[in-house]
C-alpha cells in the first residue's frame, strides 16, 4: 500500500530577487509560506507544480515541499525549509529582517 | 602584482558586454534556465537558498587596497553590507539580485578582478600559500606561475566542458600552507642542483571520496609547466568518468588506473604538446614575475617593536599567534583574523575591508592576501610599524589573537546559505569560539585546527582538520560527524571517523570532551592535538567521545 500523500506546498526562487516564494491559492505568488496554498491532494499538487513551471519568466527551480498545519497557515516539516523561510541563523537578513515575530 | 594589459581589459570587458547581454535574454524569456544556468555558472552567478551568489575570483589570494576598496563598493552597494571570504580565496556576496550583477561585475573589470571560471566543470581560481613573496621558508614566490596559469587556463577552449571542477594549487616553501596534496594538481617550487622546478602532486581533493595526491613528477623543469599541466588536463578530460558525477574528479581517475598508468599516459601526451610551446610562454613569465618583483623594504630599527612587546601582554599575545617570520628579519607577515568570538567565520564588513585596505596602504606596501583559512594577510610590514598597527586593529574588531588556534575555524556556508548543504556550519563555529573563549583556554590549548563542512562535498576541508566536523541530515535532524586526526600540511591527511555523529545540541560538548582528553593526555604543553592524536591513536579520544560505550565495554 502506498503512503498517505503529506501536505505540500508549492516553492520556488524569485527570478529576479532570487529569493524564497510560495504559489498562492489565487495563483499568485507569495514570500510568506503562511499565505502558501496548502495541497492535500497528490494529482492537484502535481498540477500545480506544473502551472509553475510553466513561468519560468517570474520562478526558477518550482518543487514541492512538505508541510504540517499550524496555528496561522502551514509550516515547515523540514528544517531546510524552515531556514529558506526564515532566513539564514548568523544575521538577521532574509525574509525575518522584515518580520520581527521569526 | 599584476596589472592587466589592454588585452585583458578589452577581454573582460567583452566578456561582460556577453553576460549582460544573456541576462536580458534570460528576464525576456529568450533564454530558459536550463540554457542560462550554464552560463551565469561560468561567470560565478550561483542560485542558493535565499538569494543569488556572487563568487569573485581573488588569484593565488592577492589583492591590493584598491581592489579591496571595489569589494567594500560592492557589498554595501548591491548586498548587505560584508562579504564572504571563502576555502578557496575567492570572496561571495550572498545577496545580489539578477539585474544588478552585470553591473557588479564591471565595478570589478574597473578594478582588474573578475568572476569568470569560480565555478562550472573548468579550471578555477588557482590558490596559492598564503604568505607568497614573504616566507622566509620560500625557494621562491609561487605567484607569477599562479598568475600565468590562470591567464593559460582562462576560456582555454580545450577546458571548458571538462569532466567535472578541476583545482590547482600552489607553493614555493617546504611548509604547505596552501593544502597541495588535496587538489587536483598540486604544485611546489623546487630547486635541484641550482634548477627550478616543480613537484607536481595529482589526484588529491576531499569532496565524498577524500585523498591524497601522489607525485606524478618530482622535478619538472620550469620551462615545462605549461605543456604538463596541458597534458594532464588533457588526459584526465578524455580518460575521466563522465557516467558518474561522484566519480569523475581526475582523483578517481588516478585511483581506478593507478599514477603509473595516468604518468605514462601524460608522458606521451606531454611528448606530443611540448615542442608547440615555442617560448612566448616562457616571455609571458618572464614579464609576469617583473611584475611580482619585491616591494623596497625599508630598514628601519625596531626599538618600538621590542619595547611595546615587552610592555604590552595584549600585542605581545597577538604578536604570539598572528605574525609569522617573514624573509626579511626586520619585517612580518600579519594575518588578521576574522574569527572573532563568535562572530561568521570569514566574514568582513565593508567597513572593516576598508580599514584592512587603508592599513594596507600605510603600513602594507599595499599587499592583501586572503588566506584559505578564511582570514586576510598583510605580507609585508615592518616590525617597527605593529603596535600602530595593531592599535588601529583593534579599534575595529580586527585584532582577535587566535591565529591556528581552536576558535580559528574554518567552515563553509553550510545550509545558511548553500542550497547543496545538509545541515548548518556557522553556528557550530560560532557555538565552538564562544564557548573555549568563555573557558579561556584556547591559548593553552594551543595549535588545534577545527574544520567544519555542512555537507559531504568538503567546501569546509573538515577531512585535513585536525578536529573535523561533517553536518548531515540524519532523518531529518541536523547531525554532526567528528573526524580527527586530519592534517592539511606537508604531511597531510585525512582525518579517521571517530563514530556515531552527534546532535546539534550535542556536538559543543562532544568537541570540549575531545579537547579535555587531549590536556589530560598530552606530554606537555608543547605536544600539540595532532602530536598527541599520533602517538596515541584514536581510542582516547572515542572514549572521551562515547563515555557511555567505554563504560559498557569495561
Amino acid at each position: 500500500m502506498s503512503r498517505p500523500f503529506s501536505p505540500k506546498v508549492v516553492t520556488a526562487n524569485d527570478l529576479l530577487q532570487g529569493d524564497v516564494i510560495y504559489l498562492a491559492a489565487d495563483d499568485s505568488w507569495v514570500r510568506d509560506l503562511a499565505l502558501a496554498e496548502v495541497l492535500t491532494d497528490e494529482a492537484d499538487a502535481d498540477l500545480r507544480l506544473l502551472l509553475a513551471q510553466s513561468r519560468p519568466d517570474r520562478v526558477v527551480g518550482a518543487y514541492l515541499a512538505e508541510v504540517r498545519p499550524g496555528p496561522n497557515g502551514p509550516e515547515p516539516a523540514h528544517f531546510r525549509e524552515a531556514f529558506r523561510s526564515r532566513g539564514p541563523s548568523n544575521y538577521a537578513h532574509g525574509k525575518q529582517e522584515a518580520r520581527a515575530d521569526v | 602584482m599584476y596589472d592587466y594589459t589592454e588585452f585583458d581589459r578589452a577581454f573582460l570587458a567583452e566578456r561582460n558586454a556577453q553576460f549582460r547581454a544573456q541576462v536580458e535574454r534570460r528576464i525576456s524569456g529568450a533564454l530558459t534556465e536550463d540554457e542560462f544556468k550554464p552560463l551565469r555558472l561560468m561567470n560565478g552567478l550561483y542560485l542558493q537558498l535565499h538569494a543569488y551568489m556572487l563568487r569573485v575570483a581573488i588569484p593565488y589570494g592577492t589583492l591590493n587596497s584598491r581592489q579591496m576598496r571595489q569589494l567594500a563598493l560592492l557589498a554595501e552597494k548591491w548586498d548587505k553590507g560584508y562579504g564572504h571570504f571563502t576555502t578557496r580565496q575567492n570572496i561571495q556576496f550572498n545577496w545580489p539580485k539578477l539585474r544588478d550583477v552585470p553591473d557588479m561585475l564591471d565595478a570589478l573589470a574597473e578594478v582588474g578582478l573578475h568572476a569568470i571560471q569560480t565555478s562550472g566543470n573548468t579550471i578555477r581560481n588557482v590558490t596559492a600559500d598564503h604568505f607568497a613573496g614573504a616566507a622566509a621558508d620560500e625557494v621562491a614566490d609561487p605567484r607569477p606561475y599562479a598568475e600565468l596559469i590562470r591567464q593559460w587556463s582562462t576560456d582555454h577552449p580545450e577546458f571548458q566542458f571538462l569532466g567535472r571542477k578541476f583545482k590547482i594549487a600552489i607553493t614555493g616553501a617546504e611548509a604547505d600552507r596552501a593544502v597541495i596534496r588535496a587538489h587536483d594538481i598540486g604544485l611546489r617550487i623546487v630547486e635541484r642542483d641550482g634548477a627550478r622546478g616543480f613537484e607536481v602532486i595529482v589526484g588529491g581533493g576531499l569532496g565524498r571520496t577524500p585523498m591524497i595526491g601522489q607525485v606524478i613528477r618530482d622535478h619538472l623543469p620550469e620551462a615545462d609547466l605549461l605543456p604538463y599541466l596541458e597534458a594532464i588536463l588533457s588526459v584526465y578530460n578524455l580518460l575521466g568518468r563522465r557516467d558518474n558525477k561522484y566519480k569523475a574528479r581526475i582523483k578517481i581517475t588516478v585511483h581506478e588506473h593507478g599514477i603509473d598508468t595516468v604518468r605514462d599516459m601524460v608522458e606521451e601526451r606531454f611528448a606530443a604538446i611540448r615542442p608547440t610551446y615555442s617560448g612566448h610562454d616562457q616571455a609571458l613569465l618572464a614579464d609576469i614575475a617583473a611584475q611580482f618583483a619585491p616591494p623596497a623594504f625599508d630598514a628601519a630599527p625596531t626599538d618600538a617593536f621590542d619595547a611595546a612587546y615587552a610592555a604590552d601582554p595584549v600585542f605581545r599575545s597577538w604578536v604570539d599567534t598572528n605574525v609569522a617570520a617573514h624573509k626579511a628579519p626586520d619585517h612580518a607577515i600579519v594575518s588578521i583574523s576574522l574569527k572573532a568570538h563568535g562572530a561568521t567565520p570569514g566574514d568582513a564588513t565593508a567597513a572593516q575591508m576598508r580599514v584592512m585596505a587603508d592599513l594596507a596602504e600605510t603600513f602594507g606596501h599595499d599587499e592583501l592576501r586572503i588566506s584559505h583559512e578564511q582570514n586576510v594577510i598583510l605580507p609585508h610590514v615592518h616590525k617597527a610599524h605593529l603596535p600602530a598597527l595593531h592599535a588601529r586593529l583593534k579599534d575595529h574588531g580586527l585584532a582577535t589573537a587566535n591565529i591556528g588556534l581552536i576558535s580559528d575555524i574554518i567552515a563553509c556556508p553550510g545550509m545558511d546559505y548553500c542550497a547543496l548543504a545538509t545541515a548548518r556550519s556557522i553556528p557550530i563555529a560560532q557555538e565552538i569560539a564562544t564557548r573555549f573563549e568563555d573557558l579561556q583556554i584556547e591559548h593553552d590549548i594551543g595549535h588545534l585546527k577545527i574544520k567544519i563542512s555542512g555537507c559531504i562535498n568538503a567546501c569546509g576541508h573538515h577531512h585535513v582538520g585536525h578536529i573535523g566536523i561533517l553536518g548531515l541530515d540524519r532523518a531529518g535532524v541536523e547531525n554532526y560527524q567528528i573526524t580527527v586526526g586530519g592534517d592539511a600540511t606537508e604531511t597531510a591527511a585525512i582525518g579517521e571517523r571517530a563514530g556515531p555523529g552527534f546532535s546539534a545540541d550535542e556536538i559543543v560538548p562532544a568537541i570540549e570532551r575531545l579537547v579535555a582528553a587531549y590536556l589530560d593526555q598530552r606530554l606537555d604543553a608543547s605536544e600539540t592535538f595532532l602530536q598527541a592524536y599520533r602517538r596515541l591513536g584514536l581510542a582516547p579520544f572515542k572514549a572521551a567521545l562515547y563515555p557511555a560505550q567505554a563504560v559498557a565495554a569495561e
